[in-house]
């Protein structure tokens, strides 16, 4: 999709680390997490960026600070051209009105003591120049019926929807304050199959009514792949790999990529006995001491001694076409996902 | 000396064609105050050694409840068994005592859960609790006990089982956790082995490890293994015949290859359809319409045909009956002809 102008979102060399400290009393810092460790990308208008990686990978530490609920370590977050960690008080307020959040469980992610009307309508309590009192719950009920639901439903209880229903609720408050930008983390996750495509479908057609940039963070890469226009694939706090969603699924270069993919399981029995699977053994390394040089090459069949000492750069790698951070990167058609 | 298993089921074979594990006809209610949950309605599945059987299905479908009764851990009251049989190698097992079906369960009939956290006791070493089946159901000393949990821990390939046998379930990550589960299930060489969802809450690349281990033991001592799921990924990778529920019944069982090619039920049609391809990049998905049915209400007729886009007449009133396609296949649905011929998206 479009990929003129400027950026609606600019992540400079992102990091963020939390503290493990020792002792009760005295306290002492011994080390950190590093759960996000050096992060770019730029987000356009209009445009999906999926963000896939095994749990513990940093993607939803990513999200909060996307979201300016974590202050990043170092590094930047632009959005509109200003720097979100530098802002305070008021501005950061007025920034936070074009970044919002669609989270994961529909089931815990709205108050069960408050009316749907109340839920979807909460944002505009806390910024209040958005919509004068009067009009609010006229809004609520056009966002209602936006994301597909009876308008007249606005006083019932999240308990009275079921799981899809729900996550359409989510969807309707993070309407709300009509960001530039949302933040979407494992929003079909929780749902059942059948649900599931609904509420992409949704989601899709939210983006081409309103001209929304999209993160998606997920773990199912059939998903990712079918709403992204550009994927990132994180390890350990880094991106590995990152490119246009062809690129990334067709030709991947980075082993740790390649991996993920083959494991995938394919929606097709025919010819099962024969596909290629790489099989990575293991947990990925804890994040508070992450290997030296390349992070994977601690599970990685490609590893020698130049990946212990140096680090490899995200960059375009010979006889590739994308970003990808390793020594010997090369691209290799793992999976035909159909 | 304690009562074995033995005692209870003949130890080899069945009476004529039996098959290891028949379902027929089950149906589970729950009676709640809010009225009658109809969770199983007449579900019937046999599973043979060395196959795996998969059970698809969305939440509520009754896929884990069949699984809870064949185990025979339902909480009744509030759950009641009115009709139907479970015929583990020709004996029903609803017509065992509670103290001959103790001996089946774990022993002959095994399972892995879901969430492999909230499954293991967090107050007792993991070698403690895979021990126990020794100590419990074979009567081995603790010492003799712990070390055959070493012995297990290294055939679901842990690391340094010998020093982490002492270690507890929250110093284990998820999918060491759930190598666990799967050490105490084969413990007493199970000759079912039912997995309801056993890597749903895992990553892909976990996913694959745990399949993998899943399908070698299988191989090694030929369990029958019924696979609970959601996941049509998964089923395709490893089922050999597969069952897909909803609203408590059967709607559709064949060999995997089958099902795939050509579903014969609108609702396994809808399913696979939904699955994002790539080929449709950039347009809506096929999503199937409405929401999975309440079960204190099920529907008239056939229990999707709120849902079905081939909805005719007679679906509203009669309830299709699990109609023959061929000697191995079968479809719930009166239109099952026109399904079959119907092109994929």
């Amino acid at each position: 999709m479009a990929n003129g102008g400027e950026p609606v979102l600019e992540v400079r060399d992102l990091v963020k680390h939390f503290p493990l400290n020792q002792g009760i009393v005295f306290k002492k810092q011994i080390g950190s997490i590093k759960a996000v460790d050096g992060v770019s990308f730029d987000l356009h208008r209009g445009e999906t960026l999926g963000i896939v990686g095994e749990s513990g990978c940093g993607k939803s530490t990513l999200a909060k600070v996307l979201m300016a609920l974590e202050r990043p370590t170092s590094g930047s977050v632009k959005i509109g051209g200003r720097d979100i960690g530098q802002a305070r008080g008021g501005e950061l307020k007025r920034m936070r009105r074009n970044i919002q959040m669609v989270m994961q469980d529909p089931y815990t992610s709205l108050n069960p003591r408050m009316t749907v009307g109340d839920i979807i309508g909460e944002p505009y309590e806390i910024h209040t120049e958005v919509a004068p009192k009067g009009d609010r719950r006229k809004k609520v009920q056009e966002l209602l019926e936006v994301v597909g639901l009876n308008p007249d439903h606005i006083n019932r209880y999240p308990h009275q929807f079921s799981g899809g229903q729900r996550q359409r609720i989510g969807i309707a408050r993070g309407l709300a304050l009509q960001p530039e930008i949302i933040v979407c983390d494992e929003p079909v996750s929780a749902l059942d199959v059948s649900i599931q495509a609904q509420v992409i479908n949704l989601l899709e057609r939210l983006q081409n009514e309103f001209g929304l940039a999209y993160i998606f963070i997920a773990h199912d890469l059939s998903v990712v792949r079918h709403i992204s226009d550009r994927v990132g694939v994180m390890y350990l706090g880094k991106f590995v790999e990152l490119g246009k969603d062809a690129e990334i699924y067709d030709r991947p270069a980075h082993p740790y990529t390649q991996a993920l993919l083959s494991a995938v399981p394919v929606p097709d029995p025919e010819g099962r006995e024969r596909r290629e699977r790489i099989i990575l053994q293991g947990d990925p390394p804890s994040p508070a001491n992450p290997p030296s040089g390349c992070r994977f090459r601690t599970r990685c069949w490609k590893a020698q001694e130049i990946c212990a000492q140096e680090e490899p750069l995200l960059q375009i790698r010979p006889g590739t076409g994308h970003l990808s951070a390793c020594h010997f990167a090369e691209t290799h058609d793992v999976v035909h996902a159909g | 000396m304690k009562k074995t298993s033995a005692d209870v089921l003949p130890a080899v074979g069945g009476q004529g064609n039996e098959p290891l594990l028949a379902v027929d006809n089950l149906h589970v209610e729950f009676h709640t105050r809010a009225g009658v949950v109809r969770a199983v309605n007449g579900v019937s599945y046999t599973v043979a050694p060395g196959e795996t059987l998969a059970v698809l299905g969305e939440s509520g479908s009754g896929k884990s409840v069949t699984a809870q009764a064949i185990m025979g851990i339902l909480d009744m009251p509030p759950a009641v068994i009115p009709k139907g049989e479970i015929r583990f190698k020709g004996t029903d097992l609803l017509k065992l005592s509670e103290h001959d079906r103790t001996h089946v369960r774990g022993q002959r009939i095994a399972m892995i859960f879901q969430d492999a956290l909230s499954a293991l006791n967090p107050v007792f070493t993991v070698g403690w609790q895979i021990s126990e089946m020794f100590r419990v159901h074979r009567g081995m000393s603790k010492s003799e006990a712990m070390k055959k949990a070493v012995e297990l821990m290294d055939r679901v390939r842990i690391p340094a089982a010998k020093q982490r046998v002492h270690d507890y379930p929250h110093q284990f990550s998820g999918g060491m956790r759930q190598r666990i589960m799967i050490a105490m299930s084969i413990a007493l060489d199970p000759e079912v082995l039912i997995a309801d969802e056993p890597t749903t809450a895992l990553d892909v690349t976990v996913q694959a490890q745990i399949m993998e281990l899943l399908a070698e033991l299988q191989r090694e001592s030929q369990m029958g293994l019924i696979l609970i799921t959601h996941d049509l990924g998964v089923v395709a990778d490893v089922a050999d015949k597969i069952a897909v529920m909803y609203a408590g019944r059967i709607v559709e069982n064949a060999p995997v290859y089958d099902i795939y090619k050509a579903p014969a039920h609108p609702y396994t049609k809808g399913l696979l359809d939904s699955i994002p391809r790539v080929d449709q990049k950039g347009h809506e998905l096929y999503a199937i319409k409405g929401l999975p049915p309440n079960l204190l209400d099920l529907p008239t007729g056939c229990a999707f045909h709120p849902r079905c886009p081939l909805r005719q007449e007679n679906c509203v009133t009669d309830a299709p009956p699990l109609y023959e396609i061929s000697g191995t296949r079968g479809s719930a649905c009166h239109y099952w002809r026109e399904v079959l011929d119907g092109e994929r998206r």
